[in-house]
């Protein structure tokens, strides 16, 4: 899937209709050319427009210390640091009387330009780790040598992960797992780094640019949410329709292996939060069969969100997957061994990926792995919780069918919402929510857990989070509001945005109620909202027009004073 | 493989890592020729070359060639 330099030089050309302008800096101390252009044109075929300011070589400190400089003048969104481990080696070479100190020495160095980075601009930092150079000077003893090369590399690079634990701006592009999967002498060619300074092979640059394109739009809210399998010959061997329960290959002999292995790391994206579904061609009964029953089966009925079996046709099943979630076609994974369903999937479904999965199960798994598949800008404790909130929404789904009357259901829910301020225990949830709504989002503004914060200790800013609880589940923290004050009569909504799974309960009138009452509790005359488009928020283009607000120049107005509170079936928890 | 052999292999190399299908490739024909040979897509280039041919140029003959044709006997030599 991944292109060659060439193809993206093509693509570095163009700039597509519509594509959102990220504005990325580029500080290295090797040429960059190339990384340049394979990021511009990796860009270009995921619909963003990269403008890049890339410094000349060797610039890092001077652009970095300088607060005049042409970096800063750039205002970049993203900075991207890339140093190279040919470099760290001649700084170690150089470094002779202080070798035992020499990681910690650079990190430190490395913290420093992180914090005058952030303190001056609101750039996000990408700094890359540094793929090993076994020098040899010490063989393997070199481990048992605190002050050698290689015992100061991996320790710097392990630093680096932990400096990167809590500082929310921070970031870090890990080419030293691209290094472990393709290998050094695919990553670097001597010859083209004697003559242009440059440490990434041609073939490893379309890798990296992929990487690095893709920590930038998960932060920017793109990534996968959803993974969709396929059962027979993918999820287990053998076909359970004919061949039976006792016989499909799964467990520790044989090929079983190679399937128990992918049902792990496919348990291991659900506990991250990654939604599982299933869409096999099979009778339902059968093919739920292994689930309930086979002692082998790493994956269970309860691990599954949405579970489809039958003879329909894929593209129409996952478009069903779709509805019941209610997330883009492009945040969806589709694994199938099948080329046949895979093509009729791509032909239908352009947005869901759908990757090439070779022929042989053995090698499913090393072949997933090259793809960075499930990048992601966030992480939080409940993401867990995620599989059994969606199984809960099928259920509501199908007690909704029995209720003849959508008001009348929605009181048999004894829905409760817990409105709070933002806090430390919100804060990294309201971030996620903020980078993973796309839908119902009015501005799509992202906020990193840093700039939450800073929402916190603002005196301007009002925050409000919701909270959805009924007699199915709690759905948790599912709707975030920002207000700014402008002045003492004005406050703005700076940010609304909910998570689909609860729309049409009345959770937006509920969240109005709200935010009038914290308005006037705090002086405030008139309510000012905003809608700005993105490619997916259509869904909330008449949203405030549909609460009452009225059009005034491209904003739109409440009157606080002469707002009536909305009825709701939604009660606020008493803490 | 002589040298007319080559220089055909060559084309099609040169049309797809310097973007235009209109060059034309001759043993005189140098840098200064083609607007899009420059420094960055002379290693472009190199690296196409290398795997079409399935040899590896030293560093030191990367750059040392004047024209195509030089480029041609290097080829030739491995």
């Amino acid at each position: 899937m991944t292109k060659t330099f060439s193809q993206l030089k093509k693509s570095s050309k163009k700039i597509a209709e519509n594509s959102k302008t990220i504005k990325v800096a580029i500080l290295g101390d090797t040429a960059t050319q190339f990384l340049n252009v394979a990021l511009q044109g990796t860009a270009f075929d995921q619909g963003y427009h990269f403008e890049i300011y890339e410094a000349d070589f060797g610039q890092i400190s001077r652009q970095i210390m300088d607060p005049t400089s042409e970096f800063y003048d750039f205002e970049p969104e993203y900075t991207i640091v890339f140093e190279a481990s040919h470099k760290l080696l001649s700084y170690y070479y150089k470094s002779y009387n202080d070798q035992l100190n020499f990681a910690q020495n650079k990190i430190n160095y490395l913290e420093d330009l992180y914090h005058t980075i952030t303190q001056r601009t609101k750039s996000k930092v990408i700094f890359c780790n540094f793929p090993e150079i076994d020098s040899q000077i010490f063989g393997n003893f070199s481990q048992k040598v605190e002050a050698s090369f290689g015992f100061q590399q991996r320790k710097l690079n392990y630093l680096l992960a932990e400096l990167a634990l809590d500082k929310s701006n921070l970031f870090i592009a890990d080419l030293c797992a691209i290094q472990n999967k393709f290998g050094r002498d695919f990553m670097f060619s001597p010859n083209v780094y004697i003559n242009t300074e440059m440490v990434l092979s041609l073939d490893i640059l379309p890798v990296v640019a992929e990487n690095m394109v893709g920590i930038i739009s998960s932060i920017e809210g793109k990534f996968k949410k959803c993974l969709i399998l396929d059962l027979d010959n993918t999820t287990w061997g053998g076909i359970i329709g004919d061949d039976g329960l006792e016989k499909i290959q799964i467990g520790s002999l044989g090929i079983g292996k190679a399937f128990s292995e992918f049902q792990h790391w496919v348990k291991a994206l659900q506990r991250r939060g990654i939604i599982i579904a299933v869409c096999s061609k099979n009778d339902e009964d059968k093919a739920k069969e292994p689930f309930e029953k086979h002692p082998d089966m790493v994956l269970k009925l309860e691990d599954i969100s949405v579970f489809v079996a039958n003879w329909e046709n894929k593209a129409d099943n996952i478009r069903k997957i779709q509805s019941i979630l209610n997330i883009g076609f492009d945040s969806m994974v589709f694994v199938d061994d099948n080329p046949f369903e895979r093509n009729l999937v791509r032909e239908n479904l352009p947005e869901v990926c759908v990757p090439e999965l070779p022929e042989d199960p053995a090698n499913y798994l090393e072949y997933l792995y090259e793809l960075n598949l499930f990048e992601t800008a966030s992480f939080s404790e409940n993401d867990a919780e995620r599989t059994k909130q969606y199984q809960i929404e099928s259920q509501r789904a199908t007690a909704l069918e029995s209720f003849t009357n959508v008001e009348e259901f929605l009181k048999s829910l004894n829905m409760i919402s817990d409105v709070q301020e933002f806090n430390n225990f919100s804060k990294p949830r309201v971030s996620q929510l903020s980078q993973r709504s796309n839908q119902f989002n009015l501005r799509t503004v992202r906020y990193t857990e840093e700039e939450v914060n800073d929402l916190i200790q603002s005196d301007q800013h009002y925050t409000l989070s919701f909270t959805l609880e009924d007699k199915y589940g709690d759905n948790g923290l599912i709707c975030v509001i920002v207000l700014e004050g402008l002045d003492p009569e004005n406050i703005f909504i700076e940010s609304w945005f909910m998570s689909c799974r609860v729309l049409k309960r009345g959770m937006e009138e509920f969240t109005l109620n709200t935010i009038v009452e914290t308005a006037k509790k705090n002086g405030f005359k008139k309510l000012i909202g905003e809608y700005i488009e993105s490619p997916k928020n259509q869904m909330v283009q008449n949203h405030y027009e549909n609460l009452g607000f009225k059009p005034e120049n491209g904003k739109w107005i409440l009157e606080i004073a002469d707002y009536q509170p909305k009825e709701v079936n939604i009660k606020t928890k008493n803490n | 493989m002589n040298n007319e052999e080559i220089l055909e292999k060559l084309l099609p190399i040169f049309h797809e890592e310097l973007d235009n299908e209109e060059i034309v490739l001759s043993r005189e024909t140098t840098a200064d020729d083609i607007e899009e040979w420059d420094s960055l897509s002379h290693i472009q280039l190199i690296v196409a070359v290398e795997k079409a041919f399935k040899i590896r140029f030293t560093s030191a003959e990367i750059q040392s060639w004047n024209d195509v044709g030089e480029m041609i006997d290097c080829i030739l030599s491995k």
